[in-house]
């Protein structure tokens, strides 16, 4: 493996307490750049780095932060989205239980750039063991003054709390995110206006992914040439892959922006499971639509798997052996969309329902051939006209994975094989919800 | 101003205005659900889908803001199926029950149905089955939960206008629903408009409800006469029935929107006061002299006041009265008759007040009397009746009020013992009127047509909803008549005549006839 950046205290023992990462240079670089840098210059390391988003859209880091406005009179608010909904990925919870200290420097540095005194981490609520740790280091960061009045005596101050989250998943979009931190329902917002000028409590707001904010010291330390190096072009640094599913070694693995599917696959993960013949790949989390194994020889970066027709998304890389069934897939699939969508805008809320109870009674058995076009036609009109993509992502997996095992579903239907499904499934007390 | 151009038709319009607004102002019909230019912008219902040349996919244009050249077409091929798309998801859960359900003929969905749905429904599995089937959620609303579409309009505007929080959704995704808060029921003073605003069945008036397929009914522009807002209203009515007491002509009472007045709402208070016109009327002239027809009757009161000694009579007008009927009210008692003793205001009767329309002035219109009579502070109703009290007047002239109502208690049995003579004209059939020697009925606020001056100087139109009941007359009528008869020639056939003698007498009045009041009103020039 490469060189770990991110993950070089994923095996430390207790590296999560201050009195380890502190002698392996926990806060060395926020010590450095605080009150010394500009804030200017900090944001401008940051994009000349080619860091992007690592929540999931990809989205310049640097180029986020420009949007604050400079002459605010309100007060600019960092949220750090640890959330962590989608399915296969578990990356950030690895930093937040093993490495916390890296996130709180990272938070310091970038609220520092952005000109706020205050940060939120929002933690997914099932994250009991990464939320101990997580508190415990900001106890230790705010007992040290490494947060609070007077960030290392520099005389900046700098206030974080740990929000936990209760459990839904789009409330990892990141307006969501922001409506439940206000203790609202967690709807998504109409954009415009965006967070960096409407946020928090209608504060201008910059919410950015655990890992994306772990990056931000190691860039600092380094230099942006030394992060641009590492990754692909125009997607700096390295990254952490969620590899689950049917490969011999499954875990979280940092490597490279632009590292090969099959080289993580085969050479890292250990390859598939038992020897077995590959079916399929989902590369980006659930809502990334599937490869298929002909389909493997990408690079593994944002502008890698869009060309490939797919997204890199959250990095959950869900492999798959050919004892896979894509109806079931698909079930799983759309019974997650259509039990977390928000139910705020109509073809969501109506199209994920419906789509699940369609491929619902494909596999028990029931289904016929038409409701594959009609499938695919909820999910086309379900895209582009919500108000998060949300919808977009609940479509992706219908259309591609349909698209791609045209025959296989075609074969589910007419074979009558689901018959035993539903029995199993009444057995199992299952629902459609 | 920007200039934009909708369905190839140019416009040019307020920068930075939401595009639904432009397309509402060029009278462009575009489907809506959740968008109400009263409340937040939501944007959840999805169905106001535009084609903007140059944006890649449709946008709803609630939430698009106009900018300088922009192109937009609400009926192009594209836009017309987004919006397509949008309500097949939209009927996907519901219950389809048009023919049993209250809502049906102003029911948004169905309407939008006609004009952009597929005629091809895909949707053929189970739908989604919700709790709350027609269950009362306050006093005045019923919900029907699969019915409800989700569009959050009665939730923000439980929110935002009277910030009472009644309403919430709860669940995700299909299983959303619409409910009030545990332990919670929907009761404020403004709750009647969840109905209106709610655009499909689901949220359904009880007092309403299934009293007549909204088809049958008519509807007549008005004011609103409970309080000193005059807020805009439509009468609905039944056209056909004759007034019989206690059976309804008036079925409801709907806002009508005027963003100087009362915006699209109006408060339960006045709602629901439309009772009263249904209600212990006074239908009969009854006279000393036993008259029976308004000729009669008329000849017989002009005579006793003519006859009567100015300075032993008074007069108790109402600021329920139109200014038409002041008019003639002044023009009668204090130019021809010169009587001393006028007054209209009955103090104690105020009722509550608050932030968003009600006043505490019960009377539509207590600013036109104030104008019109002109009277001295000290002449109020209060001295008037103080007056008769003290034995000082022979004879009292009341229009509309039950002095049961008024002052002290037992006022009007004091009054009534030691006044000779009460003339009662009015439309209430109540102790005053039963106590009186004269009275004439005449015809309330639904039954004629008139001016009201609210609070704030505008001068709003009321209309004829429902003929008089029984031999009522409107009191503009029965005015001029009795002035003719005194022998000034106060001749009027329409109200519409009576207000343009009234503007040309009164200075605050300048310039306004029916037509420029409209529909939204007219303010006095001069305060
Ligand atoms: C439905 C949905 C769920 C999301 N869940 C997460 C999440 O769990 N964690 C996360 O970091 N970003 C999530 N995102 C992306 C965020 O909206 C946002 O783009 C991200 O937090 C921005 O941070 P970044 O720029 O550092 O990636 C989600 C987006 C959507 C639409
Ligand atoms: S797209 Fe779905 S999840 Fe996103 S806001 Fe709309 S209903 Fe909610
Ligand atoms: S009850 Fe009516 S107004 Fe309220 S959310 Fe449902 S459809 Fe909208």
């Amino acid at each position: 493996m490469s060189e770990a950046i991110l993950s070089r205290n994923f095996n430390i023992p207790d590296a999560h307490k201050l009195s380890v990462a502190e002698p392996r240079g926990a806060y060395e670089t926020a010590r450095k750049v605080i009150g010394a840098l500009k804030p200017e210059e900090v944001t401008n390391t940051v994009l000349a780095s080619n860091l992007r988003g690592l929540g999931g859209a990809g989205f310049p880091t640097g180029k986020k932060w420009q949007f604050i406005p400079k002459d605010s009179k309100k007060p600019v608010y960092l949220v750090i989205n640890a959330d962590e909904g989608e399915p296969g990925t578990c990356k950030d919870r690895y930093i937040l239980e093993k490495d916390p200290h890296q996130l709180i420097e990272g938070i310091l540095i970038s609220a520092y750039a952005i000109g706020s005194h205050k940060a939120y981490i929002y933690i997914r609520g099932e994250y009991v063991l990464p939320y101990r740790n997580l508190q415990s280091a900001v106890d230790e960061a705010y007992a040290k003054g490494y947060l609070g009045k007077s960030v290392f005596g520099s005389g900046y101050a700098m206030d974080l709390v740990v929000h936990r989250g209760a459990g839904a998943y789009i409330c990892g979009e990141e307006t969501s995110l922001l409506n439940s931190l206000e203790g609202k329902r967690g709807y998504p917002r109409l954009k415009p206006p965006f967070p960096a000028i409407v946020g928090l409590f209608g504060c201008p707001t910059i919410i950015n992914n655990v890992e994306t904010i772990a990056c931000v010291p190691h860039i600092l330390k380094n230099g942006a040439a030394w992060f641009t190096a590492l990754g692909s072009p125009g997607n700096g640094g390295t990254h952490l892959f969620s590899v689950s599913g049917h490969v011999e070694k499954p875990g979280v693995y940092e490597l490279p922006m632009g590292v090969p599917l099959r080289d993580l696959i085969y050479k890292y993960a250990g390859g598939v499971k038992g020897g077995r013949a590959l079916k399929a790949v989902i590369p980006g989390g659930m809502s990334a639509k599937i490869l298929k194994a002909d389909e493997i020889d990408v690079k593994m970066d944002y502008d890698g798997l869009k060309a490939a027709g797919t997204m890199l998304g959250s990095a959950g890389v869900m492999v798959m052996d050919e004892t896979v069934c894509m109806v079931k897939m698909l079930y799983y699939a759309t019974k997650f969309f259509s039990h977390e969508s928000c139910g705020q805008c109509s073809p969501c809320r109506e199209g994920t329902g419906w789509a699940h109870k369609l491929v619902t009674r494909i596999y028990r058995g029931e289904g016929s051939v038409k409701d594959l076009d009609t499938l695919l036609t909820i999910a086309r009109n379900m895209e582009g006209r919500t108000i998060c993509v949300f919808a977009d992502a609940a479509a992706w997996p219908i259309q591609s994975y349909i698209t791609k095992f045209r025959a296989e579903f075609e074969d589910y239907i007419v074979s009558g094989r689901g018959k035993a499904v539903a029995a199993e499934l009444e057995a199992a007390g299952a629902h459609a919800h | 101003m920007a200039n934009i151009t909708i369905d190839g038709k140019p416009y040019s319009v307020p920068d930075g205005s939401l595009l639904i607004d432009a397309i509402d102002q060029a009278k462009t019909k575009l489907p809506r659900y959740c968008y109400h230019p009263g409340l937040s912008v939501a944007g959840n219902c999805r169905i106001c889908q535009v084609e903007v040349e140059k944006m890649p996919r449709t946008v709803i244009a609630c939430n698009t803001r106009v900018t300088e050249g922009m192109v937009v077409h609400t009926a192009s091929a594209k836009a017309k199926e987004s919006q397509q798309i949008v309500l097949e998801f939209l009927l996907a859960n519901h219950p389809l029950d048009c023919p049993v359900c209250d809502q049906a003929g102003e029911c948004k969905l169905q309407d939008y149905y006609m004009e952009y749905g597929l005629y091809d429904p895909k949707f053929d599995d189970q739908k989604v089955k919700k709790a709350k089937k027609a269950v009362a959620v306050g006093p005045t609303i019923m919900l029907d939960q699969e019915r409800c579409i989700l569009c959050s309009r009665c939730v923000r505007f439980t929110d935002e206008i009277t910030k009472t929080h009644e309403f919430g959704i709860f669940n995700r995704g299909d299983v959303s629903e619409l409910d009030v808060y545990p332990g919670m029921e929907l009761k404020n003073n403004y709750s009647g408009n969840v109905a209106d605003i709610c655009p499909v069945g689901a949220l359904t008036d009880r007092d309403f409800r299934f009293k007549m397929r909204v088809w049958y009914l008519g509807s007549q522009e008005s004011v609103c006469p409970g309080c000193s807002r005059g807020c805009n209203i439509n009468i609905n009515y039944e056209r056909s029935r004759p007034y019989k007491s206690d059976k309804g002509r008036v079925m409801r009472l709907k806002p009508r929107e005027n963003a100087a007045v009362n915006r699209w709402w109006m408060c339960d208070e006045g709602r629901y006061a439309y009772k009263a016109i249904d209600q212990d009327r006074m239908t009969t002239i009854r006279t000393t002299a036993g008259a029976t027809t308004w000729e009669a009757a008329v000849r017989e009161v002009a005579r006793l006041l003519k006859a009567a000694p100015a300075a032993k009579w008074g007069v108790i007008a109402s600021a329920q009265h139109t200014n038409e009927e002041l008019y003639l009210v002044r023009k009668v008692f204090k130019d021809l008759l010169k009587w001393p003793h006028l007054g209209y205001h009955e103090a104690g009767e105020d009722g509550p007040q608050d932030e968003i329309l009600l006043r505490k002035d019960k009377n539509p219109n207590t600013a036109g009397a104030s104008v019109i009579l002109d009277l001295g502070a000290a002449n109020g109703a209060a001295s008037v009746l103080e007056r008769a009290r003290k034995g000082e007047l022979e004879g009292l002239v009341v229009f509309g009020r039950d002095l049961s109502k008024m002052g002290a208690p037992g006022l009007l049995q004091e009054v009534r013992s030691k006044v000779r003579t009460i003339v009662y004209i009015g439309s209430a059939q109540h102790a005053t009127a039963a106590a009186a020697d004269v009275a004439l009925p005449e015809a309330c606020y639904a039954e004629k047509d008139g001016t009201f001056t609210n609070f704030e100087g505008r001068v709003q139109r009321i209309r004829m909803a429902v003929p008089p009941a029984g031999d009522a007359r409107p009191g503009w009528k029965i005015l001029s008549e009795i002035a003719a008869e005194i022998g000034e020639p106060l001749v009027f056939s329409k109200a519409e005549e009576v207000f343009k003698r009234l503007a040309a007498e009164q200075p605050a009045f300048a310039g306004m006839d029916y037509k420029v009041i409209g529909s939204q009103g007219a303010v006095w020039s001069r305060r």
